[in-house]
């Protein structure tokens, strides 16, 4: 384990991470640019951005019992970096819906989110992100005080189930749940993994001589 | 598949067509699959010869038609349609056919037929898609009589003067440029003439968001997102998406066939 914890100290490792996570976005931006997104773009960007979300979301969660279970315990260093992207992608998501979809008319937009339950539970995971993000940063959890910090975090897990359900609505139109099953599988074994570790009994402890 | 230009009424709209890549790579057919490019990927070894359609139910005239005696029950005219996607995109394709009232004519309905009923291939070998329960298969449609015989409603054959491509519904298809796509069905095996109102694939899929009717209406949202705009495909990223018409612009034609309708509650 510990060649690979060295790896992840390095301190090249956080930049590499940063444009990795860019790169899909990079990839987006060159296929509007070169018209290589397909017959409808707007659609497909939108889609993407909001898959990009999703997955970031599950590499977020992935990472703490990731590290549990190698003892690759500097991948905690990662951690705020890809929750941050998973709110950027987000954003970005819901900006090409506003844009492409609803032209930036702020009327539309609160009209469709009234109007569409698909829409006002992906607004609402969107907003559940908000004050994650807003709390990222080292000053906030010491103002919070770690306790408070981490239960606030714990919102992501309403997070991971609105943005699932968004995903499921959006797909019921057309009865196809294939790839909803996978993320709500990924999501479902992570939180349960969680679960499991909490309910499990406590590790006995050698009493001291 | 040649053809001469139609003159029926409407049938020719002055609109761009949009480009052959993108009628022929962007389709819903879920015999295929249900993502838009699954179409044209894997239906390229679609059999279309030989092929028969059975004419069945209330006609003096049942029985296989084979495709080529088909063919040959009217000249072949070029139609530029446009087409709206109930999902709220839209396009304009050249089609090449013939009114499907002349097919009816043909075949000689009884008095008591009053809705016809299309049924689409559903073969498991050849169609990937069928193995997800999206829709009850076979995938099946219908018009009142009197829709079915207007001129506009077209048996189609081919696209930009070519044989349809597979993923366009080879090899012959509906199209109702006034309703939304789903409607058109797609490489049809049997044509029934029917007394009772048929029950479409997509009425038996989700009843609540799907009607019998299907007329493209601004008015009329669908439960799940505002039908007023759609967007044009093929006009880039930052187009504006236009109003959608009611009867997808072709009120003065077809409109006199449901003066009375509640359009609202006939969705």
């Amino acid at each position: 384990m510990a060649p690979v914890n060295a790896l992840l100290l390095k301190p090249a490792t956080k930049p590499i991470a940063f444009v990795l996570a860019l790169l899909p976005l990079a990839w987006l931006v060159w296929g509007a640019a070169a018209n290589k997104l397909g017959a409808n773009p707007a659609e497909a960007l939108i889609r993407s951005t909001g898959d990009w979300t999703l997955r970031f979301l599950c590499l977020t969660l992935a990472l703490t019992p990731l590290r549990q279970a190698t003892g690759w315990h500097a991948l905690a260093r990662l951690r705020r970096m890809l929750g941050l992207f998973c709110f950027f992608y987000a954003v970005v998501h819901f900006l090409c819906f506003a844009w492409l979809d609803m032209g930036f008319d702020v009327d539309a937009i609160l009209h469709d989110i009234a109007k569409r339950p698909f829409i006002l539970v992906g607004t609402a995971a969107l907003l559940t992100l908000l004050p994650l993000a807003a709390t990222s940063f080292n000053r906030a959890i010491k103002a919070l005080g770690a306790r408070r910090w981490q239960a606030l975090h714990r919102l992501v897990y309403a997070t991971a189930a609105l943005a699932l359900l968004h995903f499921f609505w959006m797909r019921a139109g057309k009865n196809d749940f294939a790839e909803v099953a996978v993320y709500a599988a990924i999501v479902g074994a992570l939180l349960g993994w969680r679960l499991w570790r909490r309910l499990r009994p406590a590790p006995r402890v050698q009493p001291a001589r | 598949l040649p053809a001469v230009r139609s003159a029926v009424p409407g049938a020719l709209t002055m609109e761009a067509p949009t480009a052959y890549d993108d009628v022929t790579r962007y389709n819903n057919f879920y015999e295929f699959g249900t993502d838009k490019a699954d179409p044209a990927q894997r239906a390229q070894k679609l059999k279309t010869s030989p092929w028969t359609v059975s004419i069945e139910g209330l006609v003096k005239k049942p029985g296989r038609y084979d495709l080529d005696a088909l063919m040959k029950l009217g000249a072949m005219e070029e139609r530029i349609y446009r087409l709206r996607c109930v999902e709220g995109w839209s396009m304009v394709v050249p089609w090449v056919g013939f009114s499907l009232a002349q097919l009816i004519r043909r075949v000689e309905p009884l008095g008591n037929a009053r809705y016809v009923q299309f049924e689409t291939l559903a073969d498991r070998a050849q169609m990937p898609g069928l193995s997800s329960n999206v829709i009850p298969w076979p995938y099946v449609e219908g018009l009142r009589m009197d829709e079915a015989m207007h001129p506009l409603a077209l048996l189609a054959f081919g696209l930009y003067g070519e044989v349809l491509p597979p993923q366009n519904g080879a090899p012959l298809r509906l199209v109702v440029p006034w309703k939304y796509g789903f409607k058109s069905a797609k490489s049809l095996v049997a044509i029934r003439f029917v007394e009772q109102q048929p029950r479409s694939a997509w009425q038996a899929t989700a009843p609540q968001e799907y009607g019998f009717y299907a007329n493209v209406n601004p008015n009329v949202d669908h439960p799940r997102w505002s039908q007023a705009s759609e967007r044009r495909i093929g006009e880039g990223l930052f187009a504006k998406r236009r109003p959608t018409l009611l009867f997808n612009g072709y009120e003065a034609q077809v409109g006199s066939l449901y003066a009375g309708l509640d359009l609202k509650k006939n969705y």
